[in-house]
């Protein structure tokens, strides 16, 4: 149900969430260099081990505080994610003649998100097991 | 600062559209979320892939920096997600096993490579035809 607490948790946490993509993304290229697309893995990894332990801490169907899950979430985590940017820059990768990275990419961003996610999901269970 | 508001606003939108398409594809067509997400994200590549090669240096959209950013790392980033996807598939992964989803995301990040180069290539054929009559 849209209530404006959600919309309003959406709107802010994908603000946050689109300015801090860019500011870690520009932060990991700056350390790692352009040669491959470091920032938006480091970014994608980092968001999906958070939302892995959101996902722990919140009852699935019916959260608890909407508008805090809203927030966090839908805005936040949602937004500082990305799979276009992802996309488009295997894409270049494949384009400029270099298919291995092009697949690295790919391979890395699947299993490295899909464990993050993972990980916190189970840790956070260790720690702080739903009620 | 200019640039920081301007991505903020741009991802702003980006995950407002994000959320109201997946209340219409699961409230309103009472499809699951997993479908909302694959909805957004290859709508999101099939629209970035097309954008970057719009604006490119061949393209015949000429934009400023600040714009650029404000659609590719504000408006699409914020549309597309890869934290919905994952957890998506964790969910998938204790329901029907970790091989299925291990395809299921596969076939899903494939497809989001399939739908930037269809951008990318509808752009490109866009930027060739030029108009008659150059300068």
């Amino acid at each position: 149900m849209i209530t404006a607490e959600t919309l309003m948790g959406v709107l802010l946490g994908s603000a946050a969430g689109g300015v801090a993509r860019f500011q870690v993304g520009a932060w990991v290229t700056q350390l790692a260099g352009t040669a491959f697309p470091w920032g938006t893995l480091v970014v994608n990894v980092s968001g999906t081990l958070a939302a892995g332990v959101l996902i722990a801490l919140w009852p699935s169907d019916h959260p608890t505080s909407p508008g805090l899950f809203a927030l966090l979430m839908l805005g936040f985590l949602g937004s500082y994610t990305t799979v276009s940017s992802f996309a488009l820059q295997t894409l270049n990768l494949a384009r400029e003649g270099k298919p291995v990275r092009a697949a690295g990419n790919l391979l890395a961003s699947g299993t490295a998100c899909l464990g993050a996610a993972w990980l916190g999901y189970q840790l956070t269970m260790l720690v702080a097991p739903l009620p | 600062m200019r640039l920081h508001l301007a991505i903020a606003a741009g991802t702003a939108l980006g995950g407002l559209s994000r959320y109201l398409v997946g209340i219409a594809v699961v409230g309103g067509l009472g499809l699951a979320h997993p479908v909302a997400t694959l909805a957004v994200n290859l709508l999101g590549c099939l629209l970035i892939g097309a954008f970057a090669t719009l604006t490119g240096p061949q393209g015949r959209l000429k934009v400023s920096p600040t714009v650029y950013q404000t659609v590719v790392t504000g408006f699409l980033g914020g549309f597309t997600t890869f934290s919905m996807l994952s957890v998506e598939t964790l969910d998938w992964a204790h329901a029907n096993g970790l091989t299925s989803a291990a395809v299921v995301l596969g076939l899903h990040l494939i497809a989001a490579l399939a739908a930037t180069w269809l951008g990318h290539g509808l752009a490109t054929r866009y930027n060739a035809s030029r108009p008659r009559n150059p300068g």
